[in-house]
């Protein structure tokens, strides 16, 4: 089985980071994967776009096209990417930035005010992982343990706060009911 | 850490394998899509006792880089297409100076500044026009980031064996994208260097590294020694995977990041009963002539996939001596093909060709 992720939203609210974190829960499950950033202009503060590939069999491109997955952040991201997703897959949409109605009734939509929740539970820049949180909770797809393992991997040991509030945001996306 | 899979970039990859396969100098300039390179060793050379230099420009680069091979250490300098072409005197001198060294082109699309998004348009580049003169350079296309860490090595070992300058043709995609790496083993496969200028302190004759032939004859001497050696290389080093092609009616051929997406393609084709295959040059000089060859007999159509305008057609048409029809299907300007729109390329020479 291969899942095919396309994580995009503003330069800066972590969309490189969230890719990273998905593609370290595939390879410590010893799964293939690969992340694809964009690396245009886009990432001097414009949108900025990622491609994560989780798969038992080799990855071929790289490149998602038509993802089973979107993590979307912002308007222009959702706009660009949404009539993109295969059908019955799964957009998980931070709704603090999104106003648009949604357009597509044949994927599962979930919209999460990951930005809001952040804010107010003192975890500033940790939308993009409120919003991993639902995608676990919602497809499975990675588990609970490999992400947890795949954040203690990232995080730097004298960043060691970052760790649990990365492990906060994962649980408030998990818990969080529409 | 030996043997843990590592999540890394491509260009990351390259450099950390570079340093283990005993790199002590890398002289760069920044570009993209390949600076990770550079950013790379500038952190990593120091602590391991090697120079990273950041040169006043490509030219500077591979001609430090020449220096520092002469003296007989392992040396490397990347860079990304436009950088390469400013590079192409200085790789003329190291190849005529029968110089090892390695030299990174991370693609990205041309002509020009071009674009810089990944791009495989600099095959003639690499391949044929490397520079002014009679000569040749390895030229080594790794497929995944794990193929960047081993073929550099492979890379710096070859170099030193046939002593003339090897290149990793890479391009953005590669570079850019992260996979898992195990890095390899190394072995001491440096080859003594009793030609290498490292003062000799009246010992034994002094060694010179020098292209200047003012005498013709000497220099075309000097030429046909050096083609002697690319005959021994051209039956030695030619390398090439072939997937599915022992019955294989239409054979894709790609290198590079084409590869990987042509692949999926080929299984595409064969979960719609389309008996397709897929020959991957790894070694693009000298090119795997044989590959093709030994299917000639039983394919009965090749599609060269690139991104580029099709500049390895012409060497898979020589391959298989125009025996069978060779389409070609590329992107180019840095527009990355999907398997899609290559599998719809299969179908049709299927159409066209299997009756």
């Amino acid at each position: 089985m291969t899942s095919e992720i396309q994580l995009a939203g503003f330069g800066g609210q972590g969309i490189l980071f969230a890719g990273k974190v998905l593609a370290y829960c595939g390879m410590l499950a010893d799964r293939e994967v690969s992340w694809l950033p964009c690396y245009g202009p886009e990432m001097r503060g414009g949108t900025c776009n990622c491609s994560v590939c989780l798969s038992d069999d080799p990855i071929g491109s790289p490149v998602v096209n038509e993802p089973d997955l979107l993590i979307a952040m912002n308007e222009p991201s959702y706009t660009k990417f949404i009539t993109a997703v295969k059908a019955g897959g799964y957009a998980f949409v931070d709704s603090t930035l999104v106003d648009s109605a949604d357009v597509r009734s044949d994927i599962h939509e979930f919209r999460v005010p990951a930005t809001r929740l952040a804010d107010e539970n003192d975890l500033k820049g940790g939308a993009n992982i409120i919003l991993i949180g639902k995608l676990i909770k919602e497809t499975g797809v990675i588990s609970m343990d490999d992400i947890e393992a795949a954040i203690r991997k990232i995080v730097p040991a004298k960043k060691a706060q970052l760790i649990e509030n990365n492990l906060r945001a994962i649980r408030l996306g998990f818990d969080y009911a529409e | 850490m030996a043997n843990e899979r590592m999540l890394m970039k491509g260009n990351e990859a390259l450099a950390e394998a570079a340093v283990r396969a005993g790199c002590k100098c890398y002289f760069g300039y920044p570009i993209t899509p390949q600076t990770e390179i550079a950013a790379y060793m500038s952190k990593r050379m120091p602590k391991c006792g090697g120079v990273f230099l950041q040169a006043e420009s490509e030219i500077a680069a591979i001609n430090m880089v020449y220096g520092a091979a002469a003296t007989g250490v392992r040396a490397m300098t990347s860079s990304s297409s436009p950088g390469i072409s400013l590079k192409s005197e200085g790789i003329s001198y190291a190849a005529g100076c029968d110089l090892p060294c390695v030299v990174v082109n991370v693609q990205r699309g041309g002509p020009g500044l071009g674009g810089i998004q990944p791009a495989q348009s600099d095959y003639y580049l690499a391949t044929k026009a490397g520079g002014h003169g009679d000569f040749s350079v390895l030229v080594y296309a790794p497929s995944s980031v794990q193929e960047m860490a081993d073929y550099v090595v492979k890379a710096f070992d070859m170099a030193d064996k046939y002593r003339m300058p090897a290149m990793i043709l890479s391009d953005g995609l590669l570079g850019q994208m992260m996979e898992p790496v195990v890095f390899p083993e190394i072995q001491d496969n440096e080859s003594p260097k009793e030609w290498a200028c490292t003062g000799h302190g009246n010992k034994r004759r002094h060694n010179i590294i020098n292209s200047l032939y003012l005498k013709p004859e000497e220099l075309e001497q000097s030429n046909i020694e050096r083609y002697k050696k690319y005959d021994i290389v051209k039956a030695e080093l030619p390398e090439a995977e072939n997937y599915l092609t022992e019955d294989a009616d239409i054979i894709v051929t790609a290198y590079g990041a084409s590869a990987r997406i042509a692949r999926s393609a080929v299984n595409a084709a064969r979960a719609e009963g389309i008996k397709a295959g897929l020959i991957r040059p790894i070694t693009l000089w000298p090119f795997p002539e044989k590959a093709y060859a030994d299917t000639v007999e039983t394919a009965k159509a090749y599609l060269v996939v690139e991104l580029s305008m099709g500049q390895m057609t012409d060497d898979v048409r020589l391959a298989t001596s125009c025996r069978r029809p060779v389409r070609f299907f590329g992107r180019t300007g840095g527009v990355i093909h999907t398997p899609a729109e290559i599998l719809a390329q299969i179908k049709q020479i299927a159409k066209e060709e299997l009756k």
